[in-house]
């Protein structure tokens, strides 16, 4: 009803433009850098190997994509920690 | 010598060849003359758009294979002086023609008309290759969808990596209502993100249809408001600087009496 009122008194409704350009721009970021689904599929299995040695992570839950500001590309990754581990291997320190 | 554009999209449906029609039937209108040439070969589109269908003798690939000469394979649109098609060949498919004998084809029709324009079929494989082969300028068509842009921004990249430097951009179908209540991108959206100059807005119009419906293109409708848009492009492609129309199409009497006028 709100949804018809504001239609009627031509105000702006939800506005799924914003969501068409954010997805759009999203979508560009990857095909513009060219890196392939399975180029990041790759890097996403390195990155768990590596992280999984210090943290406890929810790999299911994990991201990785590309994001871009107005000059640079970023590599942005979410990754979600269940536990820290126990520092069993305590790195070397050397003094 | 005239000038070789050729009309792409990468998405299907975006209206390549109804702009084609338009753009080649308005540039005719302002004396101009033009060979239209359908690129999209296994799926001959561009002879319906204009109603030519029931005139084709022969094709593109009877002209590329030495089965008859240029001349005879040109249609004279007879409602548009100046106006000529070369149909694409319906039971071929994209490699009946090669990227040198397009080259060698546009070289030969510019000798003889003011504007080569080329509809290039949708997708970036052969058929696309081969239609930008022989243009020296490129205008990309898109509509405000998501899929639409991320495709134009695609072409675009390969025209440049062709050589195909400045590409232009008309956006189609846009419907203000929409843009105004924040549910469709805008023309600003879109020029921002794809960077191309804008050569042209095309507004959504259900004369469209009916126009197509009837094989006539609709820029030599006086009354609609895409028809208008379209030789608003025409002019700019001329070389005149003609503003964006206004794309407000006002309230309900204002439509009303558009209607009327349509007849």
């Amino acid at each position: 009803m709100l949804d018809f009122i504001n239609r009627v008194l031509g105000r702006e409704s939800g506005g799924s433009k914003e969501i068409a350009k954010e997805r759009l721009r999203l979508v560009l970021v990857h095909d513009r850098a060219s890196v392939s689904p399975q180029l990041l599929q790759a890097l996403k299995t390195d990155l768990i190997q590596v992280i999984s040695k210090y943290m406890d992570i929810d790999e299911k839950a994990m991201e990785v994509t590309l994001d871009s500001n107005e000059r640079q590309v970023a590599l942005v990754a979410s990754i979600p920690v269940k536990s820290m581990k126990r520092a069993t291997r305590t790195p070397a320190v050397s003094i | 010598m005239g000038e070789v554009i050729v009309v792409t999209s990468g998405k299907g449906g975006v209206g390549k060849t109804t702009t084609t029609a338009n753009l080649g039937a308005g540039l005719a209108l302002m004396g101009r003359r033009v060979a239209l040439v359908d690129a999209d070969i296994g799926l001959r589109n561009l002879d319906v758009v204009l109603g030519l269908e029931n005139r084709i003798v022969y094709d593109i690939t009877d002209v590329t294979g030495g089965h008859c000469r240029l001349r005879q394979a040109l249609i004279k649109d007879k409602r548009f002086e100046g106006l000529f098609l070369l149909p694409a060949a319906q039971t071929k498919d994209k490699t009946a023609v090669s990227p040198e004998q397009m080259k060698a084809l546009c070289a030969e029709l510019k000798e003889e008309f003011d504007f080569v324009i080329i509809d290039c079929p949708a997708g970036i494989e052969q058929g696309f290759k081969n239609a930008i082969a022989g243009a020296e300028k490129a205008i990309v068509v898109t509509t405000p969808e998501v899929a639409a842009v991320r495709d134009a921004d695609r072409v675009i990249g390969l025209l440049e990596a062709a050589e195909l430097r400045d590409p232009k951009l008309i956006i189609n179908r846009i419907r203000p209502r929409m843009v105004r209540a924040g549910d469709m991108m805008s023309i600003e959206d879109i020029v921002d993100i794809l960077a191309v100059d804008l050569l042209g807005v095309i507004p959504e119009d259900e004369m469209v249809v009916i126009s197509t419906n009837r094989g006539e293109p609709i820029v030599q409708d006086e009354h609609s408001r895409s028809g208008q848009a379209y030789r608003n492009i025409a002019r700019r492609i001329l070389g005149e600087q003609v503003p964006l129309m206004n794309l407000d199409e006002g309230g309900f009497l204002a439509r009303l009496w558009r209607r009327m006028i349509r007849g």
